[in-house]
């Protein structure tokens, strides 16, 4: 067992994630306390591999690793952590990340903390916090045994802390990468056509709470008289109230408005990875527990039927 | 074709989460289906109508009432139902994943769904881990998924609306972002109906029983750096507050 820490970094389109910098900030803090290094792992090409914190860098290339593919991720990173033994392997809790740690925690037979939030050492303890349950709880865990697995939520962690100009060593892949079950076809774009969620100055941001379809109206009429539009998050884009284009959250947009005021929306920290940026943000929810009021600047627990229409009246 | 779809009952997060010593109270919350398995549950039956075959639903019976979630299950187009008895209500995912592969490795399948995620995942999901139990591939994030021929073709999610089509050999286990259409609905009425006439497959937890290996210090709401000023008052005051101060800051 070593000390060294693993970072499965992210990339897409020639770009890392931020998650990735942020990773391998944590990483190299966590090892220089662990006496350990911080290892950023680079699967796939077509990327600037030399822009990490990390004590060392390694690119993983292999034409099967050209586009995303979990099956070819996962067997590398098994590969690796297997002759390694790095103490800690940190995927992002992203589309990517979701589809390994737990698997490489299976695979592996060592612990995995996911919707990770913090991690920290004492007297040599790892406890590592996880915002569960919808974002309102946080559970300190404390993984038994020689390497933990941890898929941590983007946000987390400084940006900055991860970027340097550490020189990547290329190795070839440590396992034969032939007779994949799992082939990449093409890439997906977004469907055109509909607003820009990303680009408007107000958004009215409907959640779960507007109920059903026949509900979306009203968000409409409230959006269009204070001279902006209609968002949402997930579970109001999973029913079909609204399309896809609309999703603000960790699957949907990145938005940044000047005001977002939100409609029976709960705060999962999927939702607020998409929107906490926002420059004005006014929750109303039913329920005064909701996380996202620990995030809205302003809020008030109240039928958001009722608080709308009596805007419309007002505006 | 042979289609399974694991799910999780889950404690409620529309209710106040109690909780005893450094975990959840398991004993004084409400459990209820994990939403993304609705997704899982309706994109399996979708493949079903679409190409052929049965739907069993598996879930651990982890408070003695999962016969309600799939009677749902049932009435909204699967085909089985079957539980895993293990009567413990604070069993982790891979607790779950452990006796689930065990059950599903039994019935032989060609394509195994589950929700993509759970809020209640502190150790990861039971997709991944099933996998990886039955070695199979798996893939997540998936928003449409079509069976011709032995293989599937899945389209996952990254973000923004940006994805990728992938074609994958069965077996497959598959956790589902979003089904390619909206859950349908089952009227209450059959609903009843069903949990009268349904038989209910009922399986004994085996193999390792290995758990998350996390020893739990603390459990509670987070510490929040700071929190929204609220707006107090009836709904047409909190409006009036509202717009008050929309106007005051030039935003309507």
């Amino acid at each position: 067992m070593s000390n060294d820490i693993f970072v499965i970094t992210e990339h897409m389109d020639g770009k890392f994630s931020d998650v990735s910098f942020e990773m391998v900030g944590k990483a190299k803090e966590l090892a220089a306390a662990l006496g350990g290094q911080a290892v950023a792992v680079v699967l796939g090409g077509g990327v600037d591999v030399n822009g990490f914190a990390s004590d060392s860098t390694i690119q993983v290339d292999d034409p099967a690793l050209a586009q995303f593919n979990p099956e070819a991720c996962g067997k590398v990173i098994e590969a690796l952590a297997r002759e390694k033994s790095p103490r800690l392997v940190l995927f992002g809790w992203t589309a990517t990340g979701m589809d390994l740690a737990a698997w490489l925690s299976a695979r592996l037979g060592q612990p995995c903390v996911a919707y990770v939030k913090g991690v920290s050492l004492d007297g040599g303890g790892l406890t590592v916090s996880s915002q569960v349950y919808g974002g309102k709880m946080v559970a300190e865990v404390a993984p038994q045994g020689d390497m933990a697995i941890l898929a941590v939520l983007a946000g987390s962690f400084p940006v900055e802390a991860g970027q340097g100009s550490t020189a990547a060593s290329q190795i070839a892949s440590p396992v034969p990468l032939d007779g994949l079950k799992v082939k990449f076809v093409e890439a997906i774009k977004p469907a055109a056509g509909d607003v820009d969620i990303t680009a408007q100055a107000k958004l009215v941001s409907i959640g779960r709470g507007i109920g059903g379809k026949e509900n979306v109206e009203l968000a409409e009429e409230l959006a269009q008289a204070l001279g902006g539009t209609v968002s949402a998050s997930r579970p109001v884009v999973d029913a079909g109230w609204l399309p896809r284009t609309r999703q603000v959250g960790k699957s949907g947009l990145k938005v940044k408005p000047k005001l977002y005021l939100m409609l029976g929306i709960s705060g999962a920290p999927e939702h607020l990875e998409g929107m906490k940026s926002a420059e004005l943000i006014i929750a109303i929810n039913t329920d005064k527990k909701a996380p996202i009021f620990n995030v809205a600047h302003y809020g008030a627990t109240a039928d958001l039927f009722e608080v709308a229409e009596a805007m419309l009246e007002l505006l | 074709m042979n289609i399974i779809v694991a799910i999780k009952h889950i404690p409620s997060i529309a209710d106040d989460l109690p909780v005893n010593g450094s975990n959840l109270d398991f004993d004084s919350v409400d459990f209820v289906l994990n939403e993304f398995d609705e997704q899982s549950i309706e994109q399996a039956v979708l493949v079903k109508e679409a190409s052929g075959g049965t739907v069993t639903v598996v879930g651990v019976d982890l408070i003695g009432e999962l016969d309600n979630v799939l009677h749902l299950a049932l009435a909204k187009g699967a085909d089985k139902a079957v539980k895993i008895t293990a009567d413990d209500p604070g069993a982790d995912s891979h607790q779950q994943a452990g006796w689930l592969a065990e059950a599903i490795r039994d019935m032989s399948p060609d394509i195994v769904f589950t929700g993509v995620q759970a809020s209640n995942d502190l150790d990861g999901q039971i997709g991944p881990m099933l996998a990886a139990r039955l070695d199979l591939p798996y893939i997540g994030g998936v928003s449409s998924v079509d069976v011709v021929d032995g293989a599937a073709t899945v389209n996952k999610e990254f973000a923004g609306g940006v994805g990728a089509k992938y074609a994958v050999s069965l077996p497959v286990v598959v956790g589902v972002q979003a089904a390619s259409k909206p859950p349908r609905y089952a009227p209450i009425s059959k609903v009843r109906q069903i949990a009268q006439t349904a038989a209910i497959g009922k399986v004994a937890p085996s193999g390792d029983g290995a758990g998350a290996g996390l020893a739990f210090k603390k459990m509670a709401p987070p510490v929040a750096a700071g929190h929204a000023k609220m707006f107090t008052g009836s709904p047409k005051e909190v409006a009036a507050q509202i717009v008050e101060l929309l106007k005051g800051r030039g935003l309507a």
